[in-house]
């Protein structure tokens, strides 16, 4: 088991430092950093001493060891277009971002399951699909259509929620949450549901397909033969049964929720890392591509060890495997 | 795999071969089903006004001596102060909807199918080389895919435009927006076309008509190209569909963030992005109606990928 888990973390930093030398190659090679940073009327004198201060006549491994260490020390250089230090940036709407990535996530667990559960269970029924035709509707459309489509109906012409913003937050020292006033919890509600709604569609089909096979197994039959009551055999042991593949899909999901959270911010002006990083595709502000590259990576890197540590604790047969191995 | 022929020709001199497709499992099962059916003929409506939108639509969007800022905003034709002129209203700039999202379909299809071509040559290229030769080059490429998957499509096509825009400045034309677009979302997508083709060759490569083939002294590249690719394109197939319906998605969410194809040869997310701006004006037409094609246009191909992927798996059946 601890072999396992040692390959597994391997694979991680792995996988990290790839990330990081694309993440440098970008920083480094994509457009020249002193343009970017001094005006016309900068001398070459000039230019060629910041080049000297900012280490860039060093060797290139040199200058990705400094790198990796500034990144480390959450140095991330400063922003072309907006001249302050990237990590500022981020940090500064990091919590909005992720705020909406778990509620959107929590979302779409707490309403994916019990759909995928229900149309399993009620494989004709006309609730089933509906659900189904809602889940098919929800992997069809893009994001940013269901937005605006929420946005019209729900802002525009019932004038319920606000269409755009984080509503009044409340400043915590190190995390602003927009989940303690009124108006932040109605602002949040248009964009979670937005951006959880194809994780919704997933899990739910997701969690249908796996149940109709757990259905057909012996242990269910077994189950079902020694009288236990339905509630059990469904929720005590298929269900049960079920979750390991649901955990993977929403740990691997959850990278991509941060990720689909760009095009949410965007439809609804959410100020989160979102829209920051969408801003520098579009300046070509390298210095925050390439943070929120790594940071997003490191996102991911460290869910996908706490899934894959939660599947030793959940499924005893990769305990053994791992020991075999 | 045992598959019945997927392509035929209207030509009458095989009637026969057309007969025994239309008498085929494949076709059966089309007919079977009502709502592939529907979808393929609304992807068929919507494709075909995209290649003939230079003679079927009523306006040239691209013509600007045509268009005519008086005619800006003017609503649906139904609607009171509509013109007859325009069927589904003009744009911020007078531009015919309908016409626009004619030819915008056109770009959002052309886009779509070039990343899907691009990604899916490049995937089972790299498949097979991965699959046949194996050892530290298929670890190479394997390790390369499976780091592409950290992160999801959308990012790496928004990094690859990004950079692309800090290459070659912001001062690129339109035609080579249109090959960023492509080479950022066909990039994007390769993995899943190489993770599947390697795990096929793996077996293939085992059998005996291929160590026959190498035993005869054909070349890997022919032993690939001819002997192991057919064998190992059927899955390929399920993967295209779907892939189709994700890069016009990604197409349109590209464009709709704006770093995408621009607005003055608008794509169907280019279209919605406009419209999103009149969104509370109360001028809906100008983002609905490209809306509800992409819409069509997705859900019609994913409806298909899913009919294709049952039909052609007999284990489903």
């Amino acid at each position: 088991m601890l072999a396992f888990v040692l390959r597994r973390a391997v694979q991680a930093v792995l996988v990290m430092i790839v990330v990081a030398l694309i993440a440098f190659t970008l920083f480094r090679f994509v457009g020249d950093p002193i343009n970017q940073m001094v005006g016309i009327e900068t001398s070459a004198q000039e230019r060629e001493a910041l080049r000297q201060q900012l280490g860039l006549n060093d060797s290139v491994v040199v200058q990705f060891a400094h790198f990796i260490w500034g990144a480390a020390h959450f140095d991330f250089g400063a922003s072309y277009q907006f001249k302050q230090p990237v990590v500022d940036l981020i940090a500064e709407r990091f919590p909005a971002t992720m705020e909406l990535s778990l509620v959107s996530a929590l979302l779409s667990l707490l309403l994916g399951i019990p759909m995928g559960v229900y149309t399993a269970l009620h494989r004709t029924s006309w609730l089933s699909r509906f659900f189904l035709t809602v889940s098919l509707v929800g992997i069809s459309l893009p994001t940013f259509l269901i937005g605006i489509l929420l946005i019209f109906v729900f802002a525009v012409t019932l004038g319920w929620l606000p269409s755009f913003g984080r509503g009044d937050v409340v400043d915590l020292g190190f995390w602003t949450t927009g989940l303690l006033t009124k108006s932040g919890l109605r602002a949040i509600i248009l964009p979670a549901v937005t951006l959880g709604l194809f994780q919704m569609a997933l899990i739910m089909r997701l969690v249908r397909s796996e149940m109709i096979e757990v259905l057909r197994t012996d242990y269910i039959k077994f189950a079902r033969a020694r009288g236990l009551p339905d509630r059990i055999v469904y929720f005590g042991h298929a269900l049960k049964n079920t979750l390991v593949p649901v955990m993977t899909i929403a740990g691997l999901q959850f990278g991509s929720i941060i990720a689909f959270a760009i095009i949410t911010e965007t439809v609804f002006q959410w100020p989160g890392m979102g829209l920051l990083f969408l801003k520098a595709v579009q300046n070509a502000d390298i210095p925050i591509m390439s943070a929120y590259l790594l940071l997003v990576a490191a996102i991911y890197v460290a869910i996908n060890l706490v899934v894959d540590l939660l599947y030793v604790v959940v499924d005893p047969r990769i305990r053994i495997d791992a020991r075999a191995a | 795999m045992d598959m019945p022929p997927v392509e035929t020709t209207e030509d009458t001199d095989q009637s026969q071969r057309l007969a025994t497709f239309l008498d085929s499992d494949v076709v059966y099962s089309f007919r079977q089903s009502k709502v592939t059916v529907l979808a393929a003929i609304v992807m068929l409506a919507i494709v075909l006004g995209a290649v003939l939108a230079p003679w079927v639509a009523p306006h040239d969007p691209y013509d600007l001596k045509s268009l005519n800022l008086l005619d800006a905003h003017t609503p649906p034709a139904w609607a009171s102060d509509g013109d007859v002129r325009f069927l589904l209203g003009t744009d911020d700039q007078g531009r015919d909807v309908f016409s626009t999202i004619l030819y915008g379909s056109r770009l959002s299809l052309a886009v779509g199918m070039l990343s899907v071509a691009l990604a899916a040559a490049l995937g089972i290229a790299l498949g097979l080389i991965a699959g046949y030769v194996g050892g530290s080059l298929d670890a190479l490429i394997m390790r390369a895919a499976d780091v592409q998957l950290t992160f999801p499509a959308i990012l790496i096509a928004l990094l690859i435009d990004g950079t692309a825009r800090a290459l070659f400045g912001q001062y690129r034309d339109e035609s080579t927006t249109i090959w960023v677009l492509v080479l950022s979302i066909g990039l994007s997508f390769w993995v899943q076309y190489a993770r599947t083709v390697r795990g096929l060759t793996f077996v293939e490569r085992n059998k005996d008509y291929v160590l026959a083939a190498r035993l005869i002294g054909i070349r890997p590249g022919l032993i690939l190209m001819r002997h192991i690719l057919p064998n190992v394109v059927g899955p390929v197939l399920v993967i295209i569909t779907i892939n189709l319906a994700l890069a016009i998605i990604l197409e349109a969410t590209l464009s709709f963030l704006g770093v995408g194809l621009s607005p003055t040869e608008p794509s169907l997310g280019t279209m919605i992005r406009i419209g999103n701006n009149y969104l509370f004006s109360g001028e809906r037409w100008i983002a609905i109606f490209p809306g509800i094609t992409l819409a069509a246009l997705v859900l019609s191909v994913n409806l298909i990928g899913d009919w294709l992927r049952d039909a052609l798996n007999p284990k489903l059946r």
